[in-house]
């Protein structure tokens, strides 16, 4: 396949930017998108030139690294997958792609498609945890008795591995989805429940203060998050939030 | 709870249950306008109840207004709030991927139903308040000093019609109300929380509510057209 990528290209966060063509030949239709980019990069190399800074770790769908905005859709046009499980064979011969960062003024560009999403870190610090004594008299979390739905919402809502791709398709840049999931996981179990009125507060609080915008109920998140996170969970948190405002 | 209003979840809460407040509101307006076509005389008494009864007139009808301007105000304070949060676009963004039309641009079907309700407040509203309030004639007869020249509310309906401009604004902006319900009655259920198994039946029920109710308002402009 022989494509034309253009991709966004940023030396650095006060760097203004812009849209590069790069034509690039002979892609395998089996190849990741990554790998294709890693091909990409080491032709630019050696030509001297500075590759393209993208972020990726683990490369199967777990770490929620390889962030970025394909062909105006965050991960790309598959469904369910992050980009390092998109591959070449979703796109046609003669396809112009574009590849740009996350767009969210929370999430400002550190590099090219790099951006820097420690919002979500700080969201999950102002209550994203269940405090536990860890001395040693600590009670086995499967002795407590938890309904078979429960702790699968829970589980369902745990699979977010808080990429960001819920803000960056949100036409007003929403982190709804992802710290909705964050207080379903915790709000749904016996263990979360004692600090859920605090937790639900707090994240919130910080999600706004980071300058995230207000969920418009587009259901854009729902359809791009790799993992499946559903609507469900904002609708939880509205309710947890607004239980937790008239008590606290 | 205090400062309920000064976070995002809060401020959709807000903006939903004015939603869903308007919303009664349009299926009570819609119900009595309806009368004017298949029973002209009760149309006429209802609307002379709704015109002239302390309670509607004096604290139904303030609440009203103030559901209106909140739900305006509020939808802007949103828009405005949400533009800042993504300052610079994308190259490109296929937003139709993974979002209705609708969802995606109810600033715009609101500013057209906010257009409307000028037009809506000049036609009806204002020179109701004028007869009424200004002028002091409660009667709400065509002639104040004939008792049997009958009610004046139809015939100020029919007269508004006749005028085919009006009539095409008109079922313009019904057309942008029904896109905007279509997005903002499941919305509205979704902000306040309400995401469970009825939620399926809600979201068939909220596309019956927002095409029908805008499809019967039409029916009654081009009926009031082609018949007077």
């Amino acid at each position: 396949m022989n494509l034309t990528l253009k991709i966004w290209r940023q030396k650095g966060a006060n760097d203004k930017g812009k849209i590069v063509d790069y034509p690039i030949t002979e892609v395998s239709p089996d190849m990741s998108f990554l790998e294709m980019l890693d091909v990409l990069n080491q032709e630019l190399i050696e030509k001297g030139e500075e590759p393209v800074a993208f972020d990726h770790d683990c490369r199967e769908g777990i770490c929620g690294s390889c962030s970025m905005f394909v062909n105006g859709q965050a991960h790309g046009p598959d469904s369910m997958v992050t980009v390092c499980q998109l591959h070449m064979r979703s796109f046609k011969d003669g396809d112009t792609i574009f590849i740009e960062p996350w767009r969210a003024t929370a999430f400002p560009v550190i590099k090219d498609l790099i951006v820097d999403r420690s919002a979500f870190d700080r969201i999950q610090q102002a209550g994203g945890f269940i405090s536990v004594n860890t001395s040693g008299n600590t009670q086995d979390a499967n002795a407590i008795p938890i309904d078979k739905h429960d702790a699968d919402t829970a589980f369902d809502a745990a699979t977010c591995i808080g990429c960001g791709a819920c803000v960056a398709s949100c036409k007003n840049s929403s982190a709804m989805l992802f710290v909705s999931a964050k207080v379903s996981q915790f709000a749904l179990l016996p263990q979360g429940k004692v600090e859920a009125t605090d937790r639900v507060l707090n994240m919130v609080k910080q999600m706004d203060d980071e300058g995230f915008g207000n969920c418009t109920n587009t259901g854009a998140c729902e359809v791009e998050c790799p993992k499946g996170i559903s609507l469900e969970n904002i609708a939880r948190m509205n309710r947890e939030y607004l239980s937790a405002s008239l008590k606290g | 709870m205090s400062g309920i209003l000064n976070s995002s979840i809060g401020r959709k809460f807000a903006m939903a249950l004015s939603a869903l407040f308007l919303m009664v509101f349009l299926l009570q307006h819609f119900s009595i306008n309806i009368l004017s076509v298949f029973s002209p005389d009760i149309f006429n008494d209802v609307s002379h109840f709704m015109g002239t009864f302390w309670v509607i007139q004096y604290l139904l009808q303030p609440v009203l207004i103030l559901g209106v301007v909140f739900h305006f105000v509020m939808g802007f304070v949103l828009e405005i709030k949400n533009n800042k949060a993504r300052q610079i676009s994308y190259a490109k963004n296929n937003g139709g991927a993974n979002s209705s039309w609708m969802s995606r641009n109810m600033i715009w079907s609101g500013l057209a139903i906010l257009g409307f309700m000028g037009l809506h407040f000049y036609d009806f509203w204002f020179p109701e308040i004028s007869i009424k309030f200004i002028d002091g004639d409660m009667s709400g007869l065509i002639d104040p000093n004939n008792a049997e020249s009958g009610y004046r509310y139809l015939e100020h309906l029919q007269h508004k019609f006749v005028d085919g401009w009006r009539v095409v604004l008109y079922v313009i902006s019904f057309v942008f109300l029904a896109l905007h319900l279509l997005h903002g009655f499941n919305s509205a259920f979704q902000s306040v929380g309400a995401n469970n198994k009825y939620t399926k039946g809600l979201i068939g029920f909220g596309k019956v509510y927002a095409i029908g109710i805008p499809l019967g308002f039409i029916f009654i402009a081009l009926f009031h057209f082609f018949n007077h």
